[in-house]
């Protein structure tokens, strides 16, 4: 008899399906690690400019936007560039993890037809790619702050617990968006006029104070708002964030991981026949 | 279950949900499903099969178009699960199910070689140590380092074929693929397939090439809509089949 291993498979076997795609993400992990190269290197290969490009953006927009508040509303906060700065390179983080774990699943369609592979390996690899690009962009960030005269210090150490929670986040919302977009094809623009207004719904790009009094405390509701607050304020105020801030963040993670996860495993053997 | 089966079908059928008219997306669902109007057929690709393929056997599908073989091959890879009914396979199977799926254009030959590998789950390890096997095996030597997109159709397909068999899996489920590339490396295709077998892997072969079947084959199924029509050793089973078809 053969012993019952990694290359066992038995389609009525009573494993939750959740522990089952877990197994299989581990036996592919060398997959994960090929598609992050991949995306990483398509991204960059056919520009020399590539990796400028990708920081420009950002880099313009705090440009722009400090211009804006300080000359024409005349609103002045210290080191407004780096406030901007540091909440889009969350936002970007999030909002292109999430969107390319649905267009890449979209996208390999046609390949999961043929073989076999853990479904949830493209919302991995864009948490992946996602977090690759961060880790380059912090780079600017942090140059960009010391130029102002920020003063970086041990609290900024806390950007890994604040990193790999809104990477939860990102991860759980993706697999409930893949589960999505293969029922309905149209997933991906509707997501994308969602994640505009989820923009300007968090506190990103302008300042706080903008903002009423009564409707400051919108911001509670909004997942976002927290994973941008523990990435900023150990950088701009040097101090870690109070249990106010991190409860909510991690109640958060936990919560959409463990839907996304729940949805998607409990879907994934039906994707090759809907695609 | 036989103690000897490597691949074992019960009662397996796969049906295909098709909308009653093409839904393109959320807005017309919420519609269809406001004015109560989704209606959805179903397909039964596969009804009830049963089968065991032994360990070391060279095992022929043959069938009609639409008669449900890749479907069948699909079960047996895991890329379908079945909507009843039970598949246990036992070993590592490659699947050789239009080679060269998982490509990417923009990505060099020998880059594209650790994309697929990952793809079929190999570690890279084995990817590393069969990389020289693999491009002399393809004859892409010359190009390995230049984008896919410059690759002609043939020596995609061959790149494909000789990644998807570089490790010698335990199962081999091949689906017409001998029908791509010129004759001598049709030749070279079929040689690794019997080196494979002499040291013991299970192979699975679907084709609409009949005469392949009957000579490579032990033993042979013949698939008419979704049914197991006839069963045997594969010269009867392609003779049969032939009668009907002709």
């Amino acid at each position: 008899m053969k012993k019952i291993s990694a290359n066992y498979y038995d389609s009525s076997k009573p494993m939750h399906p959740f522990w089952e795609e877990f197994h299989a993400l581990i036996a592919y992990r060398e997959l994960i690690f090929q598609f992050v190269a991949r995306a990483i290197k398509t991204r960059y290969k056919r520009s020399l400019l590539g990796v400028v490009w990708t920081l420009l953006n950002p880099l313009l927009t705090m440009i722009v936007l400090t211009i804006v508040f300080s000359q024409l509303f005349k609103i002045t906060i210290a080191n407004f560039p780096v406030y901007v700065l540091s909440g889009q390179l969350v936002w970007i983080f999030f909002s292109n993890t999430t969107s390319s774990a649905m267009s890449e699943m979209l996208f390999s369609g046609e390949l999961l037809k043929r073989i076999y592979v853990p479904k949830s390996i493209f919302a991995m690899a864009a948490v992946g790619t996602g977090l690759v690009n961060l880790l380059f962009s912090l780079i600017p960030l942090i140059l960009i702050a010391l130029l102002l005269g920020v003063k970086i210090n041990f609290a900024l150490l806390t950007w890994v617990l604040a990193i790999i929670l809104i990477s939860g986040f990102a991860l759980g919302l993706g697999l409930l968006l893949s589960t999505a977009t293969v029922y309905f094809a149209d997933m991906l623009p509707v997501y994308n006029v969602v994640l505009t207004i989820w923009l300007y719904a968090t506190p990103i790009i302008y300042p706080l104070e903008i903002v009423p009094q009564p409707w400051q405390g919108l911001f509670r509701f909004n997942p976002l708002y927290y994973y941008v607050e523990l990435f900023r304020t150990p950088l701009l105020s040097g101090v870690v964030p109070g249990f106010d801030i991190w409860l909510p963040a991690i109640g958060f993670t936990l919560g959409m991981f463990i839907l996304g996860a729940l949805v998607f495993a409990s879907k994934s053997s039906e994707y090759a026949y809907r695609m | 279950m036989e103690s000897s089966s490597v691949i074992h079908l019960e009662n397996v059928s796969v049906s295909y949900r098709i909308p009653g008219e093409q839904l393109s997306g959320l807005k017309e669902f919420a519609i269809r499903w406001l004015q109560r109007r989704l209606q959805y057929r179903e397909f039964l690709a596969l009804k009830g099969i049963n089968l065991d393929i032994q360990t070391e056997e060279i095992f022929g599908v043959v069938g009609r178009n639409g008669a449900g073989k890749s479907t069948l091959l699909k079960v047996m890879a895991r890329v379908l699960k079945p909507s009843s009914g039970r598949v246990v396979v036992i070993g590592k199977t490659a699947p050789l199910l239009e080679i060269g799926a998982g490509f990417h254009p923009e990505l060099t030959g020998r880059e594209n070689i650790y994309l697929n590998g990952a793809l079929l789950g190999y570690s890279r390890h084995q990817i590393e140590t069969n990389l020289a096997e693999i491009i002399s095996f393809a004859g892409t030597e010359e190009f390995i380092d230049a984008p896919i997109r410059t690759y002609s159709t043939g020596m995609v397909a061959r790149l494909g074929f000789s990644i998807a068999t570089s490790v010698r899996p335990d199962i081999l489920l091949v689906d017409e693929v001998l029908s791509v590339g010129d004759i001598a490396f049709q030749e070279k295709c079929l040689a690794r397939m019997n080196d494979f077998r002499e040291q013991g892997t299970t192979i699975v072969l679907v084709s609409h090439a009949v005469e392949r079947v009957r000579s490579f084959c032990e033993r042979a199924i013949w698939l008419d809509d979704g049914e197991i029509a006839a069963s045997g050793k594969a010269g009867d089973v392609v003779h049969q089949y032939l009668l009907t078809s002709a």
